[in-house]
């Protein structure tokens, strides 16, 4: 894999918790590819969320915890960037802009559905009415909830399904056109059918944004990602290509996670 | 870029509100302190306020908020146990629970003029029973209140669990649920108490006020709120200072037992 | 048996304060008849209060006490509202927890001090403070209005903080994950999903100004006065009740039962809607 299609890469990264004593993420690196999926797998309590977190330093919000490390950032226009030297608020807003995050649940915030989608666009300066219903719709069908929605745009989105919640929520980031998306265990809460409708969504948004996604669910990393990062105890365990991990683990370790033994 | 600008003057200002509020306590406690402790003196404390102490105030209010407590800690703890494990769900309990989170919140002064009407106009006295009735209406809505949340807190479990052992539901109730909400209970009794303590209003005319030391209820009875209030409004320099030691010693009682309170809940959860 | 002696008793003390309400509204109300026959609605925009020749009969109108109150009330939320949102934001947004605890715990102290305590330091600290920036002579709507709001900021902050931490991380992380500033996340996101709880404690803190008698007492100027000025002296109702209700006799004694009656029935009115529209539906 050659640097010039990374979007993102940790190197030698270390994070430390506020009042822990040793770190939950110890010395990673971590390619990340443009236009790929990438998925975290690993044992509860490994440092996948921790990790995920770091990518859009999400963890500021609390004070205290410390990094080591790098984590860059590769911009469209060729330039490079280390995010953990962000300090300013200004380049937090725009770091977050460019790597979204979805969470477990779904997090439709108390507005409409509209006012949902058109909320980072608004925040990113955007007021021209036409644009904005112009993109609103446009992330909403990429979303693949715009037939569900259209009529009822001015509605309060708490009253949607928890699937279609997320469908919103995903919507909502993919609307600002980030570079990278993170997805922290995104279908976990989900039935069968609507895990099915995000799944072939992400597989579908690859095209425009990477993706980071952490599951726990084996059959969902292998059928979605194209390269997956095994985590065990806050170590990067192994990562490869997903067909090597799941077929030919060079790791005792991952072998018996992917093979159910422990975890 | 204005909304970062719009942000910090939005943060700058709610941290200057909250350095305001402490200011504003610091000040009064600040004040409050210096001249109540030049002004307490050793006779403060033994003698009465016909000579120039708050010895039968200090009895006589807290006379008044203890029997009041007799009453209402009875009555609100079996009112919010009806409200919580009998009641609970129908369309009485919620009318008798807004009812009475309206009382709480009912103007003192009214329960004062209540309470005269009922207990002092037709017995031609102002009289420390109806001081400790006004004082007992007041804490009666908090303590139905605090009993009603504390026993929500309760697991349905811890219930189930008494039932399946073949506990009758009284015995349940006081034997499980009452005592797992214990604390809670014992911190909004304090905190109710400390309330009722510093209130003037409900006394102004019920017990009035009395010079001397008296445990006669029938009588009109010391009171240490309204003494301030009469006091802080003489002109002399001796009335206001025993204003303002009895103020303090009142602040003292309050926060203490406030305090006291919060530390039962800490110390147990 | 024991079981069913304590079931009614229960019913019945559940079932007291429904009577003790009723029972403060019929009394005031029967005691109030003689003025309420006597001047009618009347009674509410007339601004005389005098008593007759040797007690007999006499004029007495509500209109003072009752704009005191109002005004009082409007100036102590005007200044209370937006402080205690403030502290509300800072102990929940801004503070870290090594700072957030202390200052909780002074906010609470600061509500529980008595309200006399209030009162009497308003009249000899805060009184000639008024009075050298504002001018008039220290007592009167203003001082009283601001030492009001003083006294239920720590209340309506209290309330606000405690629903404002209702709100779960998760929502407000994903609003910065889309690059929102703190402010943003408290305006689009805190403050709506809190909306009910922020507006309750509004309404309660109302009430409570409304009805306040001590902290107001020392500091109204307590005179049949109408206000010119927002600094001149007045009165309210309850500093009315406080000062002249136990002299009173006949016409003008009913007629202060008519004022309790007022107040009463406003401060339910308002407390109920609030209890009814915005805290009712959290009820478990
Ligand atoms: N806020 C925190 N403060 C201190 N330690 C934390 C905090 N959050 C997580 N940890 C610790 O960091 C380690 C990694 O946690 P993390 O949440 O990243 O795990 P995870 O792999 O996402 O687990 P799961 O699969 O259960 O979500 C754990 O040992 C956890 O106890
Ligand atoms: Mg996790």
């Amino acid at each position: 894999m050659t640097k010039n299609n990374l979007v993102m890469e940790l190197k030698n990264f270390s994070f430390t918790y506020a009042g822990a004593t040793k770190p939950s993420l110890k010395k990673i690196n971590l390619p990340i590819e443009e236009n790929k999926i990438t998925a975290m797998i690993g044992p509860s309590g490994c440092g996948k969320s921790t990790l995920l977190r770091s990518m859009n330093r999400i963890h500021d919000l609390y004070p205290g915890n410390s990094y080591e490390g790098k984590i860059n950032l590769y911009r469209a226009d060729g330039s490079k960037q280390n995010i953990l030297d962000l300090k300013k608020e200004n380049d937090f807003i725009r770091l977050r802009q460019e790597v979204g995050m979805i969470f477990q649940k779904p997090t439709p915030f108390p507005m409409s559905i509209f006012d949902n989608v058109a909320y980072g666009l608004r925040l990113a300066g955007i007021k021209n009415r036409s644009e904005l219903e112009g993109r609103v719709e446009k992330a909403l069908k990429g979303a693949a909830i715009w037939d569900e929605t259209k009529e009822r745009l001015g509605e309060s989105a708490l009253g949607m399904s928890g699937g279609q919640q997320q469908r919103l929520c995903i919507a909502r980031a993919v609307a600002l056109k980030p570079r990278v998306l993170l997805f922290d265990e995104p279908t976990s809460a989900l039935d069968p059918i609507s895990t099915g409708a995000i799944e072939e969504l992400i597989a579908e948004i690859k095209s425009e944004v990477s993706v980071v996604i952490v599951t726990h669910n084996m059959q969902q990393a292998s059928r979605l990602s194209d390269y997956t990062a095994f985590m065990y105890l806050g170590d990067l365990a192994e990562f490869d290509k997903t067909e090597k991990i799941f077929l030919n683990p060079k790791e005792k370790l991952t072998e018996d996670y992917i093979t159910g033994r422990f975890g | 870029m204005n909304r970062l600008i719009l942000n910090k003057i939005i943060l700058l200002l709610s941290t200057l509100s909250a350095v305001i509020g402490i200011g504003f306590l610091f000040w009064i406690l600040a004040t409050l302190s210096y001249k109540g402790i030049t002004s307490i003196h050793w006779a403060t404390f033994t003698k009465d306020l016909v000579d120039g102490g708050i010895r039968n105030l200090l009895v006589g209010q807290f006379t008044m908020a203890l029997m009041a407590t007799f009453v209402a800690v009875p009555v609100g703890m079996m009112a919010g146990i009806y409200l919580r494990e009998y009641g609970h769900g129908s369309k009485l309990a919620s009318i008798i629970r807004n009812l009475s989170d309206v009382m709480m919140s009912a103007p003192s002064i009214v329960i004062g003029v209540f309470v005269y009407a009922l207990l002092v106009d037709p017995f031609g006295s102002y009289n420390g029973w109806a001081g400790a009735v006004a004082l007992a209406i007041m804490m009666i809505p908090i303590i139905i209140s605090t009993t009603d949340n504390m026993l929500a807190l309760v697991p349905t479990e811890l219930r189930e669990a008494g039932m399946a052992l073949g506990g009758s539901k009284h015995k349940i109730i006081l034997q499980i649920v009452v005592r797992a909400a214990k604390v809670g209970i014992t911190t909004g009794i304090l905190l109710s108490f400390a309330r009722i303590i510093g209130e003037t209003a409900p006394l102004l005319f019920t017990s009035a006020n009395n010079q001397f030391f008296t445990m006669d209820l029938g009588d009109q009875f010391p009171s240490l709120t309204v003494s301030i209030y009469n006091l802080a409004t003489y002109p002399d320099e001796a009335s206001r200072e025993l204003a303002w030691a009895a103020s303090f010693i009142l602040t003292m009682i309050v926060l203490t037992i406030n305090l006291l309170g919060r530390f039962v809940i800490r110390n147990k959860k | 048996m024991g079981g069913k002696l304590f079931r009614n008793f229960s019913f019945f003390s559940a079932t007291l304060s429904f009577f003790i309400l009723v029972g403060i509204f019929a009394i005031l109300f029967h005691y109030a008849q003689e003025s309420m026959h006597t001047f009618g609605f009347d009674f509410l925009w007339t601004e005389q209060w005098e008593p007759g020749e040797d007690d007999e009969g006499g004029i007495f109108g509500g209109y003072i006490p009752i704009v005191g109150t109002l005004l009082s009330t409007i100036i102590a939320m005007v200044i209370a509202t937006p402080l205690a949102m403030g502290i509300a934001i800072f102990l929940t947004e801004i503070a870290s927890v090594t700072v957030a605890k202390p200052v909780s715990i002074a906010i609470e102290l600061l509500a529980a001090i008595p309200s006399i305590i209030y009162g009497m330091w308003g009249l000899f600290y805060f009184a000639p403070v008024v009075q050298s920036i504002f001018g008039g002579n220290g007592v009167g709507l203003l001082t009283a209005g601001i030492v009001l709001a003083i006294m239920i900021v720590p209340f309506m902050a209290a309330i606000t903080r405690d629903s404002m931490n209702t709100t779960p991380s998760v929502l407000k992380e994903s609003a910065y994950a889309m690059g929102a500033t703190k402010f943003e996340v408290i305006k689009d996101v805190i403050m709506p999903y809190s909306k009910g709880g922020i507006i309750g404690s509004i309404i309660l803190a109302l009430g409570r100004a409304l009805g306040e008698t001590m902290a107001v007492a020392f500091l109204i100027g307590s005179v049949m006065h109408t206000v010119g000025k927002v600094t001149d002296p007045t009165t309210s109702i309850p500093v009315l009740l406080a000062n002249n209700f136990a002299e009173a006799e006949d016409l003008e004694m009913s007629s202060m039962y008519f004022l309790a009656l007022i107040l009463f029935v406003v401060s339910f009115i308002i407390i109920s809607s609030a209890k009814f529209y915005f805290l009712g539906r959290k009820v478990k």
